[in-house]
């Protein structure tokens, strides 16, 4: 193991070399560019063994992935924003084709208005393209992401592409100190992928075939259960993770302070620091503040989410996303996930953070006050209506 | 459990290609590089990059993980590498016993000004970001000159190690004269 001084997108490669992916296809975005940029590097070094191909689009890049896993490789492919939703058309073929491709995402707006900078509106709106979803919170975990994920994306029981999700600017570019795993150690977490599921003319198969309304659905009953399946094999892959590498992981969500917490922030990626923090201050002003992180939005951690936050008197959800004409996507899971438990327990949406906006300790501090007093459901902080207005 | 924190923050003022940036990381990562109860986050003012255009950015210091991921408001230091980018409107950003530093042939009211200019010519660097960084290791101490040299070693290309230890090197003994 050795330690460095690394950026999340630095750390996030650092991981992909690791897993020893034989076909990288990129195309860059900002803030994804450095990603690409330092795997092409580990590449034309030699320390990275793998077909390394500068395609001409996002949908571009997301077919290649597609052509190298059918061929029985292990692929990989990185992007952000308009660059996702470009390759919208492809992330639906990667998962139905059950191609377990790894891609970086790095969390950015959508156009208009034109903005570069980090939310989590690109992602959020591709939850139902049958890919999982995981949100890293800093560059240690973003690298460890990476190591992960191929094993829980190849695992048979899953056989499911999966997008790693680290926030743009704030997570891609801010450097941190990382512990790099050793090679050996790594290896022995991953072994190579085998699949059947691949092109071969010694055993010929049709793949990529149509299925119609007789079929149809038993193919998307099966893509339900492979993401499902992740959560077991979630567990079961963080737990070997630390035996090897010693850091341990903690599932779908990430808990603070919950056990005895009347009032709960969930919120997802590098924000949770933050509110974490806030959390212990308004504890040493004797508010039993708590927060929930999750780290995977899909499979969607119902169970998780209602036995958390089942005795709080009452929760926010924090998210850089907004679904016009209704609320936060985020908001909308975890409310589902409480009503299917038969939890009732009042819930408000904050959204923040759109288009890279800060989102301060103050700001924080006001969504627990908000709680404790009622608010509007939906609000977008420090604009609006009532007391949240500015 | 919350433990106590000793958070520093340093602000970083450069123009694009001044290597503002790289002394931010450089900094952090010779606070971390020999000690695991340390803890390090360097980041730049985020957008677009360009040449000669004002760039900022920021290290935060401190002995638990580093939760606040946004620009800071109240700094340590402010490290100015380039006179023209100095206003006395900065101090608005500085903790009441804040230090600015300042790359500048001119003396500056309420801020500590030194030529790095000639002592990177001195050591043939096209930048002044050793200079400073080596300036604000010998005033705060914050960290040593040994992990600050090592930092150099480990994320510079080798080729420019040697010149910009030295310039640090010189810089941290000016200012113990």
């Amino acid at each position: 193991m050795s330690k460095k001084f690394l950026s999340g997108n630095e750390a996030f490669a650092e991981g992909i070399r690791l897993a020893r992916p034989q076909v990288i296809s990129a195309y860059p975005i900002t803030p994804q560019t450095i990603v690409v940029e330092r795997l092409s590097e580990m590449v034309e070094d030699g320390s990275l063994k793998a077909e390394y191909v500068h395609v001409e689009s996002e949908h571009s890049a997301m077919s290649c992935a597609i052509g190298a896993s059918a061929a029985g490789a292990r692929a990989f492919t990185a992007t952000s924003s308009q660059g996702l939703l470009y390759m919208a058309e492809c992330l639906y073929y990667a998962s139905g084709g059950r191609f377990p491709i790894v891609m970086m995402n790095a969390d950015r707006s959508t156009a208009l208005p034109w903005n570069i900078y980090g939310d989590q509106r690109d992602s959020l709106s591709q939850l139902d393209s049958g890919w999982i979803q995981a949100y890293a919170e800093n560059a240690q975990e973003a690298l460890d992401l990476a190591l992960m994920s191929y094993r829980i994306a190849e695992d048979k029981r899953v056989s499911t592409p999966y997008m790693a999700n680290l926030d743009g600017f704030v997570l891609t570019h801010t450097y941190e100190t990382v512990d790099i795993p050793d090679r050996e150690q790594a290896d022995r977490f991953l072994p190579p992928y085998e699949t059947d599921n691949r092109i071969d003319f010694e055993s010929p198969k049709n793949m990529a075939f149509s299925a119609g309304p007789d079929t149809n659905y038993i193919f998307k009953y099966k893509e339900h259960e492979g993401v499902l399946a992740a959560r077991q094999v979630i567990t079961e892959t963080e737990k070997a993770f630390a035996g090897i590498f010693g850091r341990k992981y903690t599932g779908l969500t990430e808990n603070y302070r919950t056990d005895d917490a009347d009032y709960i922030i969930v919120t997802l990626g590098s924000i949770a620091g933050l509110c974490r923090e806030t959390a212990d201050k308004l504890r040493e002003k004797g508010v039993k503040a708590g927060v929930v992180r999750i780290r995977y939005m899909r499979p969607f951690p119902n169970a998780e989410i209602a036995e958390v936050l089942r005795n709080a008197k009452a929760y926010a959800v924090l998210e850089k996303d907004i679904s016009f004409g209704n609320e936060g996507t985020v908001f909308t899971n975890v409310n589902s996930a409480l009503k299917k438990a038969g939890a009732d327990v009042k819930g408000y949406n904050f959204i923040g953070g759109l288009g890279g906006r800060n989102i301060s300790a103050s700001d924080i501090e006001k969504i627990y006050n908000d709680i404790a007093n009622g608010t509007e459901s939906v609000s977008f902080i420090g604009i609006g209506g009532g007391s949240n207005g500015k | 459990m919350a433990g106590f924190s000793k958070i520093k923050e340093i602000i970083w003022l450069g123009r694009g290609g001044q290597g503002a940036f790289t002394a931010a990381k450089l900094l952090g990562a010779a606070y971390t590089i020999n000690d695991d109860g340390r803890y390090a986050l360097a980041f730049p003012s985020f957008g677009p990059e360009r040449r000669g255009a004002p760039v900022r950015a920021f290290t935060k210091l401190d002995t638990r993980p580093v939760a606040d991921r946004s620009q800071t408001e109240k700094a340590d230091y402010i490290v100015i590498l380039d006179d023209t980018l100095y206003s006395p409107q900065l101090r608005e950003l500085l903790k009441e016993d804040g230090i600015m530093i300042v790359n500048s042939k001119k003396d500056i009211d309420g801020a500590l000004t030194f030529d790095a200019e000639r002592t990177a010519s001195e050591f043939r660097l096209p930048t002044v970001n050793s200079v400073m960084l080596g300036l604000l290791t010998g005033l705060s101490g914050i960290v040593t000159a040994e992990n600050a040299v090592e930092a150099i070693k480990g994320y510079m290309p080798q080729k420019i190690q040697e010149r910009n230890i030295n310039a640090l090197l010189r810089a941290v003994q000016e200012v113990a004269k």
